[in-house]
C-alpha cells in the first residue's frame, strides 16, 4: 500500500477560505492560494477544497481559485461542491485540480460518477459520503436519505469512483476521534481507498484512523494551528504511522 | 534551452506540469504540433486520461509519428504516468490499446489490494517518496526503478518514463524534473 495520507480540508465560499483558519504569519488568512502554499510547505500530502456556498453563479469564481492554486501547488488537490455535470468537472480539472469530489450530485445522478471516470479516469473521481445513523445524508449533511451507507459506497465504487471520502456527521466538529467502526465497515466492503473524515482532535485520533484506512481528512485541528502541521506529522509518525518522509524536510 | 513541449492529447490537466516547469525556470508550450515535437530540446508526454482516447488523439494530430521520429533521432522525451504507458508496445486498458511502441514493454492492470493505487510511495533505488495515481502499470525489461515491487520508471535510449507524477510530488518531484531537464 502507498503511505497513509494526511489531508487538510479548506472550506471555501465565494472564492475565500472560511471557518476559523488562524494562521498568524499570513497577510491574508482568507486567501486559498496562501493557505494552500502554507499547508503544502507544512508537509500536507494532499489538499481538499470544498466550495460550501456553491451556487451556479459561483462556478467561475471556483474555477479561478483552482487555477491560482494549481499555479503554486506541487501536491495533489481535490475540489468539491457544486459539481453537477461532466462539464462542471471538466472545468475544474482543466483548471488544474487533480480530482473532483461529488456528493449530492452523485446521489441524484449516479451515472455522473461513471461519466467523469470514463473521461478522466477513476483516480479523478472522489465520492463524498456524509453518513449518519446508518444512512447517507445529502445537501451538506442536512437531509437524510433512505440510502444505507455501506451499500452506497459499494455502488459508488462499482460505478467508477476512485476513492470514498467518508464523513461521520455525528463526529464532525466534535474533535473526539474518527468513527473507526463506520470507516472499517465501508473500507471492508469496497476495494478502492477510503479517506476518513470527521472527528480529528489529536495526533492520536489521526493515527488511529490511519491504522484502519488509507487517509485522514483534518480541518479545525490544523486550521487553529496551521504552523503546527509539521509537529502534528511528527507526532503521528512517533505513534508508528509511516507518513511520507519528504514532507518534513523543507519546513 | 528552447520552450519545453508538453504534448497535448486533449485530456485533463497539463497545467500542473507547466507550473512546475515555470517554477524551475523553463518556459513551456502545450501543443500536438508535429514540428514542435520534433524541433524542441525537451518533450514531455503528460499523463491523465484514457489510453485509447490519448492514442487516437496522438495519431490523428500526427503527434504519434513525430514522437517516433524524435525518439529515433535521440531527442529526449519524458513520459509521465499514462505518458510512460503510451510509449510501450500495448496496454490492456480499454480492452486493449496499441501504444507508440518506442520502448519494449506492456501495460497491465494492477493487481494490488486497492485500485486505483493512490498516494505517496517510496521509489527504489532512489529512496524518495513520489505521488502515484494509477490503475495500470508497466512491465518492461527497461524498468530502472520500482515502488512496492511495481515498475516506477522505464528508461531506454532517449526515453525516460515515470509512473508517478513528479509535478505533484512536491520537492522530490521538482528535483527530479530539474535533473531530467538539466541533463537534456
Amino acid at each position: 500500500m502507498p503511505l497513509p495520507r494526511l489531508i487538510p480540508c479548506l472550506d471555501v465560499a465565494h472564492g475565500r477560505v472560511v471557518k476559523g483558519v488562524s494562521f498568524v504569519n499570513l497577510r491574508d488568512v482568507g486567501d486559498p492560494v496562501e493557505l494552500a502554499r502554507a499547508y503544502s510547505d507544512g508537509g500536507a500530502d494532499e489538499l481538499v477544497f470544498l466550495d460550501i456556498a456553491a451556487t451556479p453563479n459561483d462556478n467561475e469564481t471556483m474555477v479561478d481559485v483552482v487555477r491560482r492554486v494549481a499555479d503554486v501547488l506541487a501536491i495533489p488537490f481535490t475540489v468539491g461542491g457544486g459539481i453537477r455535470s461532466v462539464d462542471d468537472a471538466s472545468r475544474i480539472i482543466e483548471a488544474g485540480a487533480d480530482r473532483v469530489s461529488l456528493n449530492s450530485a452523485a446521489l441524484a445522478t449516479p451515472e455522473l460518477i461513471t461519466e467523469i471516470a470514463a473521461r478522466f479516469g477513476s483516480q479523478a473521481v472522489v465520492v463524498a459520503i456524509d453518513a449518519g445513523d446508518g444512512v447517507v445524508h445529502s445537501h451538506g449533511g442536512r437531509r437524510a436519505t433512505d440510502i444505507p451507507t455501506v451499500p452506497w459506497a459499494a455502488e459508488a465504487a462499482a460505478r467508477g469512483a476512485g476513492e470514498i471520502l467518508l464523513t461521520s456527521i455525528a463526529q464532525d466538529g466534535q474533535r473526539s476521534g474518527f468513527d473507526l467502526v463506520l470507516t472499517q465497515a465501508v473500507r471492508d466492503a469496497i476495494d478502492i481507498p477510503v479517506i476518513a473524515s470527521g472527528g480529528a482532535g489529536s495526533a492520536q485520533h489521526v493515527a488511529e484512523a490511519l491504522r484502519v484506512t488509507d487517509a485522514a481528512l483534518v480541518a479545525s485541528i490544523v486550521h487553529e494551528n496551521p504552523e503546527g502541521l509539521p509537529g502534528l506529522r511528527r507526532k503521528i509518525t512517533a505513534l508508528g504511522i509511516a507518513l511520507r518522509p519528504g514532507g518534513q524536510t523543507h519546513v | 534551452m528552447s520552450e519545453v513541449v508538453v504534448v497535448d492529447y486533449g485530456a485533463g490537466n497539463t497545467r500542473s506540469v507547466c507550473s512546475s516547469l515555470r517554477t524551475l525556470g523553463y518556459e513551456s508550450v502545450v501543443t500536438a504540433d508535429p514540428a514542435a515535437i520534433t524541433g524542441s530540446d525537451f518533450v514531455i508526454l503528460p499523463g491523465v486520461g484514457s489510453a485509447r482516447s490519448a492514442m487516437t488523439h496522438l495519431t490523428e494530430t500526427g503527434a504519434a509519428s513525430a514522437l517516433a521520429e524524435r525518439y529515433a533521432a535521440d531527442g529526449p522525451i519524458l513520459g509521465i504516468c499514462l505518458g510512460l504507458q503510451l510509449a510501450l508496445e500495448a496496454s490492456q486498458e480499454d480492452g486493449g490499446v496499441k501504444g507508440l511502441g518506442l520502448v519494449e514493454g506492456l501495460v497491465v492492470r494492477l493487481e494490488t489490494a486497492r485500485i486505483p493505487r493512490l498516494g505517496w510511495a517510496m521509489v527504489e533505488p532512489w529512496n524518495e517518496a513520489f505521488y502515484f495515481a494509477h490503475s495500470f502499470v508497466a512491465e518492461s525489461p527497461h524498468s530502472v526503478a520500482t515502488s512496492e515491487g511495481l515498475c516506477a520508471a522505464v528508461r531506454h535510449g532517449s526515453f525516460f518514463g515515470v509512473q508517478f507524477h513528479p509535478e505533484k510530488s512536491d520537492v522530490a518531484g521538482l528535483n527530479f524534473l530539474d535533473q531530467c531537464l538539466s541533463l537534456a
